[in-house]
């Protein structure tokens, strides 16, 4: 009896956000995996197909040419996702520069903080229309400069194959570099022992000497868990930019998994495929997640 | 710092000029916003006169600001933003307090295997519960027809015949834009993290003085919780104002759509007005830049919850 009246006085704080869980979340796990299953086109009743939309997905044949994946499509969004994924060691190199360059407590850290976290809080639709402004070929302000000061021809960026990546790259740079990883190294370095650098004084080390050799193995623990964090993120990342910037393309290249999984479940109406798709990018950042989890538990400790 | 190295003074030099650097690389582009806001239309398109001309426009027009709105509905995005954004702010932050004190300071059965099943969910990509989700909104109408045939849960309804809202339910609502992010797993994980470090002496006193439940947590708790759950609110707010994907899959109707949506489509009519769409874009941006602004000590107290979550 104490039990349910313990339920009794609960209910009331949980029943909103548990209804929502239970719906939104926990019902529609359930259901996705279950359409991952079928084939459905939204129009006629879905279809029971076992594993067969995975084996489409990951699936490789024997063709006159050597193996070939039954979905190249899938494979070359998987290219694209990683490929797109380079970027983050470069933003968190960066991150980490500036981060060390603000603890030096130079006069106004406060404003410097302040415009390097900026793009990171106006990240969005208005900025990506900015930058595929900046990167038009012939008017945009990227090429104008190139021009200007390097008197280089600059590609054509957005519509180019080999430019469209790095373009969102640099974009994704722009955004991410002074933003919330740049916070956690400069709370990072906060917690570096200065006993360490004084010691490393004492032994005349040099400037570059102490941020290789002390500094930044001070704050692995932070690096790793930024890198997982952005790995979990970057394999779901990229629609956004790539749906408003490029459409996709030219020719897929910026066509991410996510990309993917929304072209195959709203433009192609495969319910069933993209779910399948889905359940094949949670079950890679699942292992992230793990790798994460037991950094967490081993600093905790 | 007793005798300041020439070493040191270099490195510090250095690091300025770095910082600047990196400082004016950051806002440029966001003054090349602004700047071309305020060109006139052909200006955009004129590579003479060197590279700080595409910062100085000929004139400024002003004017641009007041045209935003003279080939899409962009009021209505704007509108549609702004009620969007402030009630799953406070929806959201609402149930997840709720829903945290349960955890916090609760005792019921099954209270440690919910909260593991809230944070094993967080892990789960968007993409996977986004299709079924919006499924469910396409086949509600319909569902609840059977349910309640005398409400025409399909219909579009408008106010004062002149403007249109929406359905009720289902795709191209109100509902559709908010209902699916009017919780969080993360915000309650969140909050009930925060909660737990309170101190307790506070609730046990007002217990004796005879507070019910409601009135402890309305009274004693949220009011030593306001940081966090400004820290939550400003997250919250920046998601659902900047959230691009859900209100795109799930509006069709123009007057549905939020801003992010409807700048999207802006460029697409013919040929894109530069200038009028960086200053529907500058004008878009002017919330989360004021939040950011008011909001910062928030933002970095969050980040410190934040990394512990994974």
């Amino acid at each position: 009896m104490k039990k349910w009246s313990q339920l009794l006085r609960a209910l009331p704080f949980l029943a909103p956000n548990l209804a929502g869980f239970l719906v939104f979340t926990l019902g529609a796990v359930v259901v996705s995996f279950y359409l991952s299953l079928t084939e459905w086109d939204l129009l006629t009743p879905p279809r029971f197909v076992g594993l067969a939309n995975y084996a489409s997905l990951l699936g490789w044949h024997r063709a006159e040419t050597g193996w070939e994946p039954l979905d190249p499509e899938f494979w070359q969004a998987c290219y694209n996702t990683l490929f797109m994924m380079l970027g983050i060691p470069p933003t968190m190199l960066g991150s980490f520069l500036l981060a060390c360059a603000l603890n030096q407590k130079l006069a106004g850290e406060r404003i410097f903080r302040l415009v390097f976290f900026l793009p990171s809080i106006v990240a969005g639709v208005a900025v990506m229309l900015l930058w595929k402004w900046m990167f038009n070929a012939d008017y945009g302000l990227i090429n104008r400069a190139l021009w200007t000061i390097f008197g280089v021809q600059g590609p054509t960026w957005l519509t180019s194959v080999a430019w469209a990546k790095p373009a969102l790259m640099l974009m994704g740079f722009w955004t991410a570099v002074g933003g919330f990883n740049m916070m956690l190294y400069l709370a990072a370095l906060q917690n570096v022992p200065k006993e360490l650098y004084e010691a490393a004084e004492i032994d005349g080390a040099g400037r570059w000497s102490v941020l290789w050799h002390i500094t930044w193995p001070m704050v692995t623990p932070t690096t790793f868990f930024i890198l997982t964090m952005s790995i979990i993120g970057g394999f779901q990342s990229g629609f956004d930019a790539a749906y408003v910037m490029t459409g996709g393309g030219p020719a897929r290249s910026t066509t991410t998994i996510s990309y993917f999984i929304y072209n195959h479940a709203y433009e192609l109406l495969n319910m069933g495929y993209a779910a399948a798709a889905a359940w094949v990018l949670f079950a890679v950042v699942f292992v992230f997640t793990l790798l994460n989890w037991r950094n967490a538990r081993g600093r905790m400790q | 710092m007793s005798s300041p190295r020439p070493a040191l003074t270099l490195s510090r030099a250095l690091s300025y000029a770095a910082l600047v650097g990196v400082g004016a690389s950051m806002l440029l582009p966001l003054a090349f916003m602004i700047a071309t806001s305020l060109k006139d239309t052909q200006e955009v398109y004129d590579n003479s006169g060197g590279l700080f001309r595409a910062f100085l426009p000929q004139k400024l027009l002003w004017g641009n600001y007041a045209h935003v709105a003279d080939v899409v509905p962009y009021w209505r995005f704007y509108a549609n933003s702004v009620f969007v954004a402030a009630l799953v702010t406070t929806g959201q932050v609402a149930t997840c307090a709720m829903a945290a004190y349960a955890f916090a300071r609760l005792q019921f059965p099954g209270r440690d295997f919910l909260f593991f099943g809230y944070l094993a969910t967080m892990m789960i990509p968007g993409a996977v519960t986004m299709v079924p989700n919006f499924i469910l909104l396409a086949a509600l109408p319909d569902w609840l027809a059977k349910i309640a045939p005398s409400i025409p849960w399909a219909a579009y309804w408008t106010i004062g015949d002149t403007i249109p809202v929406g359905r009720l339910v289902g795709l191209d609502s109100y509902f559709a834009l908010i209902g699916p992010s009017l919780f969080s797993a993360y915000g309650t994980f969140m909050l009930r993290q925060f909660f737990i470090t309170l101190p307790r002496e506070l609730e046990e006193a007002a217990e004796l003085d005879g507070c019910g439940l409601w009135r402890i947590f309305r009274h004693v708790t949220l009011p030593l919780s306001l940081p966090a759950l400004a820290t939550l609110g400003i997250f919250t707010f920046l998601g659902a104002w900047g959230s691009f994907m859900w209100p795109l899959v799930v509006t069709n109707k123009e007057f549905m759509r939020t801003l992010p949506v409807g700048l999207q489509a802006f460029q697409g009519q013919n040929a894109t007005n530069w200038p009028l769409l960086m200053a529907a874009s500058v004008l878009m941006l002017l919330p989360s830049v004021a939040i950011f602004l008011f909001g910062q000590r928030f933002i970095v107290s969050g980040l410190q919850v934040g990394a512990v979550k994974g």
